[in-house]
């Protein structure tokens, strides 16, 4: 007799963007660039950008005080928070044990996490195994950047790009396998599947920051390259993890790195009934913020809809990438 | 078996129509990517890297630079295909 198994499901998302909304036209009159360049080549519209004293650390407790509501969970419920960011204020100490202070969550485990770009799907994969071995009882995953913080405003091959937010999500258990489904039918499929992660770090050359006194550069040719050709594959693997075909997908969330990009690895998917998220459009690339923040507007948009089947693809510096699919609350 | 010019054509017409929109019997062999078809830089990466797959080549990045038009990349596909 197969019997259930401990699973894990997101129980709610949140999101925040900056009240700063920073247009093409603002950045053509700066550098050499024009709205028409960015619109075609990147895909962004506008993107929003903090505050001079407005934290990674402010941005991440908002979404995540979102998150948190949206669950229907209190404080006393979290048992661990992560927060993916590689644009922490300090390294020391970390964002996490801040942001769980401020949401008033007492003394949960604590501890950011940086992969870059792929940092929210690595952080809700680490998040799902801790459901399932039971060290948390719910974990509050977050994706936070102030990238603006680390861009040359005068490098027009960045300063387009990149942008600041964060989103969130509240994860905790769920049950899998015969029975767990509607009317006591077959589970509807995991609610966060198995992750399909890797890293290749040859190509630490090609999205870096020197050191704690320069900017962030990236070979654009490169990455686009990379990001074409390589990952469609692990997207694939994510799906098979969760027992998901590509054509049972509501929707897809890639990392809002450029639209180009986006645009290239969604005609490999094989899922043209898939809503393909172009959040970027309007947010600019926030690196772990991406995925998430793109999950909270579409939910509130009505894009995605409980039930549905959406698959995450995070990637960029290291390089590291993760995928996985998940069931929208 | 070598492929012909007009296979390894009919096998970018394809590609080139998914990647950039431009309808396959458009793509012949003297236009140049840039000024007739209009497909800029990126396409290019993203046709580059689905003619590696189609046709067992490897185009990188620095060879990519210097195919202007169709025929240059059937001669290039050409090419290789002998040398592998």
């Amino acid at each position: 007799m197969t019997q259930t198994r401990a699973g894990a499901r997101i129980l709610g998302f949140g999101g925040y963007q900056p009240a700063r909304v920073v247009t093409n036209e603002e950045l053509a009159r700066a550098v050499d660039t024009s709205d028409e360049w960015i619109r075609s080549r990147v895909g962004i519209a506008s993107r929003r950008i903090a505050a001079p004293d407005e934290t990674v650390t402010d941005m991440a407790t908002i979404a995540g005080g979102k998150a948190l509501a949206a669950s229907g969970l209190e404080p006393a419920d979290i048992g661990l928070v992560i927060v993916a960011t590689c644009t922490p204020e300090t390294t020391i100490p970390n964002t996490a044990a801040s942001v769980a202070r401020r949401l008033g969550i007492a003394a949960p485990g604590a501890y950011d996490l940086n992969a870059a770009c792929a940092g929210f799907c690595y952080a809700l994969a680490s998040a799902a195994d801790s459901v399932r071995a039971g060290t948390a009882a719910n974990v509050l995953v977050i994706g936070a950047e102030k990238l603006s913080q680390w861009v040359d405003w005068t490098d027009r091959s960045t300063c387009i790009i990149f942008a600041d937010g964060a989103g969130a999500a509240v994860v905790g258990p769920a049950e899998e396998g015969p029975g767990t489904g509607p009317a006591g039918g077959p589970s509807p499929g995991p609610g966060i599947g198995p992750v399909a992660w890797g890293s290749d770090g040859d190509l630490a050359d090609k999205i870096y920051v020197r050191d704690r006194n320069s900017f962030i550069v990236q070979e654009g040719q490169a990455v686009f390259r990379w990001a074409t050709s390589v990952l469609y594959p692990v997207a694939l693997q994510a799906c098979e993890n969760a027992g998901v075909q590509p054509s049972e997908l509501a929707a897809f969330v890639p990392h809002q790195a450029n639209l180009r990009i986006i645009e290239a690895i969604a005609r490999r998917l094989g899922a043209p009934q898939a809503k393909v998220a172009c959040d970027i459009v309007t947010a600019g690339n926030t690196s772990s913020a991406s995925i998430p923040l793109a999950l909270s507007r579409m939910t509130e948009r009505g894009d995605i809809q409980t039930g549905d089947r959406v698959l995450l693809l995070g990637f960029g510096a290291g390089a590291c990438y993760a995928a996985q699919v998940i069931t929208v609350p | 078996m070598a492929m012909t010019d007009q296979e390894i054509l009919a096998g970018l017409g394809e590609i080139i129509d998914e990647v950039a929109g431009v309808p396959a019997d458009q793509v012949t062999p003297e236009k140049t990517f840039v000024d007739d078809l209009d497909i800029d830089s990126l396409s290019m990466v993203e046709i580059a890297v689905a003619a590696q797959e189609k046709f067992s080549v490897e185009i990188p990045d620095d060879q990519l630079k210097d195919l202007k038009t169709v025929q240059d990349v059937i001669e290039y596909v050409k090419r290789s295909a002998v040398s592998a």
